[in-house]
């Protein structure tokens, strides 16, 4: 189990006045104190890890997120800022003496400007909604991840988010133009602007990925792209795991770039053919999705190469999407699929670690083999083009056996990631899940260079704090105390 | 999820149901995206994972409801736009269902809160107190003015006399038991829910399903004992009265059943369908379960079995004539019935257009609208600001309380069955504009373009 830093004992006794001082600020609006309205907030998508936060605060304004981080830079509070609570990783699990800023309120899309492609929009704007803001003119968000629906694109700068679509768009890093970040201090910083680049330091490349503890966006400019003329799906169906994975890496390895590339194996097939009735093989061990995009011939000539390619590998069937509401169940279930395991086991992790697309057949191989190893069932459902991993480890919550050895398990996978040339996370976040094994990854003078990044813009290390380092030894604190070279 | 019950407390079959529903539930949060009231406030505490996480630490917990608690359990519509998008399959209506009664056996609600529901359950699901009552609101409507519009009791009361229709109807022909004869060869034999409140409101609606279904050659039951579906009494907690109104239709039926036979258990009202449909679990432990089983079974919402039965319209719609069709989400989340309506609308020769975001409910919500006045204000808005934009002749619907509650604008809102019967040669339905309105309002040669703009 993951451990926590010790609460701040001086922040603890002065609950009352720090409830008293956001009530002030806020007007007696958006700030939840009381005990039972709380809990809701004490878990994201990672429900195993829980702790209940000092206050839940709700903002409107940037000007109010600003004057609520100074109060807490000037009260030593630590910040955890949330959107719409979906992480996988615990990416906006509290502490007990942090007070919560939910941004799900500040849900406005300020500006769209097609001439120039871009749209202005609010840090609680759902990923799902921008698309759906611009979509009627033929535009769209490229970065989709598969909680797209409820996430918002405040936490996907946070996590710099990919999806499926990102093997040929690229992830949330290469979709934002500009952000404005409050600063711990309070201050509102404009970072980058309308167009692709800008002078100096690439600052947004520093706070896209930084997981809520450089600041808090609250309005991002993103970049929005003209949708294709048109999309189409097939299925390719696999009789093993291996064998799929190797056709996934042939497919990269020819030059062609799918606008998808999606694996599923067994059990993800069946939970979300359940959910989704769209037809997919449930014969199969495993399962490709491939989407191509572009005029009606571009779409034949490259299904036409990826047919080809998926023939040398023994498919037990090809399947091309015939319309629409075939290729939009197709997603649906694709979409869903994490829920959709639901359906299969009362709980879940879900790792998210990345790895060249030529070792997905060894550990692919592997995760079978530690599979048998634990004794928990394990559903495979990734961008597989991306080489971009998420093995649902299947577990009881209700039994802390089962919920160890699923811990131990998802541990040993991500080993395995980084060993093979990869690293712990592609598009989820280290979070506090992945927290420990960031050594696995880096050594320690690369987590310190980190760290000083950290330092550089929150000093006092109250934002969202307790994740992405390892807490330092011995002291179960992430602050600068810890921090042999801390500013 | 993980959950926290002890064995006792699990020997608790209520709770051993609600702990299965708890544990299917993975947290993920797509659920916050399609609830009507996250997208309104945005706390997580009025989203269905809030209230799921709420429900859970009452139960686990045993306590008494909280303040906090039926707060935000009663701000919940039961729309179940949660369901149709939860992945996992979390049976989110039996678990609010269940909340429910929880709080409304340990919660001590301010006196006049629990007045106005005892009021409600009292009134509404009888006819006659109905009429009675909605007489004394044309006269009260005369004092609105004078009521006060800060505190919630008069916000509940204004609420009230807006929703009451300016014109009471006088009893319907459904009000009593009877049978209604097929035209020609009987094809089937149907009972119909006469129901309770919809019959006072609008009698036209059973009248419009009756004629459409005799001409089309079906018989149509109203049974002798059957009464109001229990859903109004269910959705405010008060269990007990639930059952006996369902055991009292399950039992009618059911005699029914054995006296002529039944095809199916027809409701046009979608509200009463959901609960119709859920018969089999709402009496699960009792001696009835078998019917009630059964009953759930037969029924099937208007479009549904109009579907089934090949519905053919003989007339055609006025030139340029738009409908918007509003998805009550009794019918679209609750019984996942999205497409025979506007299929059967669109065989009728009308042109259909959706408003965006068509899972979002209008507010409406049972008695929601009344007791919940600000939410569902703020929701009616919301729908009617999708609507306006499409500029329809008619907004039509499958449910008597949406079609009241986005009433009051200038363009009518009119049952799908009315609209059906009228295109097999039944009456013009009186709200609609005259042909010339609707041929000034938009020429025809726009209609296809406003058809291919719809939202999907």
């Amino acid at each position: 189990m993951i451990t926590l830093p010790k609460p701040k004992p001086d922040v603890l006794a002065r609950r009352d006045a720090v409830h008293e001082g956001l009530r002030a600020i806020m007007q007696d609006r958006g700030v939840i104190t009381d005990a039972t309205k709380l809990k809701p907030y004490e878990t994201d998508g990672l429900s195993a890890y829980r702790q209940m936060p000092l206050a839940v605060v709700l903002p409107e304004t940037t000007e109010q997120v600003a004057a609520v981080l100074r109060f807490c830079h000037q009260n030593g509070v630590r910040v955890v800022p949330r959107g719409a609570g979906t992480s996988l990783a615990g990416g906006a699990l509290p502490l007990e003496d942090a007070v919560v800023i939910g941004m799900m309120r500040m849900n406005q899309i300020v500006e769209v400007n097609y001439r120039d492609r871009y749209a202005v929009v609010q840090a609680g704007v759902t990923n799902l909604g921008i698309t759906k803001a611009v979509e009627a003119d033929g535009f769209f968000y490229a970065p989709d991840p598969s909680s797209q629906l409820a996430c918002m694109i405040g936490g996907n700068i946070g996590m710099n988010s990919g999806g499926a679509h990102c093997l040929k768009y690229g992830v949330t890093a290469n979709n934002v133009l500009g952000i404005k970040l409050v600063t711990i201090e309070g201050e509102i910083l404009e970072l980058g602007g309308t167009h692709l680049d800008t002078a100096g330091y690439d600052w947004l490349g520093i706070v896209v990925g930084s997981e809520g503890q450089l600041g808090i966006a609250t309005e991002i400019t993103v970049r929005i792209l003209r949708a294709p003329e048109g999309t189409r799906a097939m299925l390719a169906a696999f009789d093993g795991n291996e064998v799929a994975g190797a056709c996934v890496d042939a497919i990269i390895a020819s030059g062609i770039i799918p606008v998808a590339l999606e694996f599923m194996d067994r059990p993800a097939i069946h939970a979300c053919e359940a959910f989704a009735h769209a037809g997919y093989p449930l014969d199969a061990e495993a399962m490709l999705i491939i989407e191509v995009e572009g005029s009606v011939a571009e779409q034949d000539w490259l299904l036409g190469q990826i047919k080809e390619i998926c023939a040398r590998f023994n498919p037990i069937s090809l399947k091309v999407s015939q319309s629409a509401e075939e290729s939009a169940a197709i997603w649906k279930g694709r979409k869903g699929a994490f829920g959709a395991v639901g359906r299969i086991s009362p709980d879940y992790l879900c790792m998210d670690g990345t790895i060249p697309t030529s070792t997905l057949p060894l550990v692919l191989r592997r995760i079978g083999e530690m599979s048998v190893q634990y004794g928990l069932q394990v559903a495979n459902i990734f961008h597989a083009g991306d080489g971009n991993l998420h093995p649902l480890i299947m577990f009881d919550a209700n039994d802390p056996t089962s919920m160890h050895k699923a811990e131990a398990f998802g541990a040993d996978v991500l080993r395995l990631c980084v060993e093979v040339g990869g690293c712990l996370t592609g598009e989820h976040g280290v979070g506090v899940e992945k927290r420990d094994l960031m050594s696995v990854q880096f050594t320690e003078i690369e987590l310190e260079a980190q760290r000083r990044v950290k330092s550089a813009f929150d000093p006092e290390w109250l934002l969202n704090t307790a994740k992405v380092f390892p807490l330092q030894a011995g002291t179960a604190s992430a602050g600068p105390d810890a921090l042999p070279h801390a500013a | 999820m993980q959950t926290n019950f002890t064995l006792d407390q699990l020997a608790d079959p209520n709770i051993a149901v609600a702990d299965k529903i708890l544990r299917s539930c993975v947290h993920c949060g797509f659920c916050t995206a399609t609830c009507p009231t996250f997208v309104t406030v945005g706390d997580e505490d009025d989203s269905p994972r809030g209230r799921i996480y709420l429900i859970k630490d009452m139960l686990e917990t045993g306590a008494p409801a909280s303040t906090p608690v039926a707060f935000h359990l009663d701000r919940c519509l039961s729309c179940l736009a949660c369901m149709t998008t939860c992945p996992s399959g979390v049976d989110y209506m039996h678990l609010i269902d269940y909340a429910r009664v929880r709080v409304e056996e340990t919660y001590q609600r301010p006196a006049h809160d629990r007045a106005l529901r005892a009021v409600l359950a009292a009134v509404l699901p009888y006819p006659a107190r109905m009429r009675a009552a909605l007489r004394a609101a044309s006269l009260g409507r005369s004092v609105r003015g004078m009521i006060g519009t800060r505190g919630m009791l008069g916000q509940r009361l204004r609420a009230m006399l807006d929703l009451a229709p300016g014109a009471v109807a006088g009893r319907s022909s459904t009000e009593r038991p009877g049978v209604f004869k097929a035209q020609g060869t009987r094809r089937a034999r149907v009972a119909l829910l006469a129901g309770c409140a919809q019959q006072v409101i609008d009698p036209g609606i059973h009248d419009a399903t009756i004629r459409l279904l005799t001409r089309m050659g079906v018989e149509v039951v109203v049974a002798k004992g059957a009464g109001c579906c229990g859903a109004l009494t269910h959705h405010l907690g008060k269990h007990d009265a639930a059952l006996a109104f369902a055991r009292a239709n399950v039992a009618a039926w059911t005699r029914e059943i054995g006296a002529g036979g039944l095809d199916a258990v027809v409701t046009d009202t979608s509200g009463c369908g959901t609960v119709l449909k859920d018969y089999g679990f709402l009496l699960r432990d009792t001696p009835e379960a078998e019917d009630a089983a059964r009953i759930a079974g037969l029924a099937v919402d208007i479009s549904e079995l109009l579907v089934r039965l090949e519905y053919q319209p003989s007339v055609t719609p006025p030139p340029g004539m738009v409908i918007a069709y509003h998805a009550a989400c009794s019918l679209q989340h609750g019984q996942r019935v999205t497409e025979a309506p506007k299929a059967l609308l669109r065989r009728a020769g009308f042109t259909v257009v959706e408003p965006r975001d068509p899972h979002l409910c209008c507010g409406s919500a049972g008695t929601y609208n009344i007791l919940q006045p600000e939410m569902a204000g703020r929701l009616r808005e919301r729908k009617l600001g999708t609507i306006a934009p499409l500029k329809p002749d008619a907004i039509v619907g499958g449910n008597v309380g949406c079609l009241t509650q986005l009433s009051g604008t200038a363009i009518p809102t009119i049952h799908t069955v009315v609209m059906l019967d009228w295109m097999a040669g039944g009456p013009r339905p009186e709200t609609l504009p005259s042909d010339a309105t609707i041929a000034a309002t938009r020429p025809p040669a726009a209609v296809a373009q406003d058809a291919e703009a719809t939202w999907s």
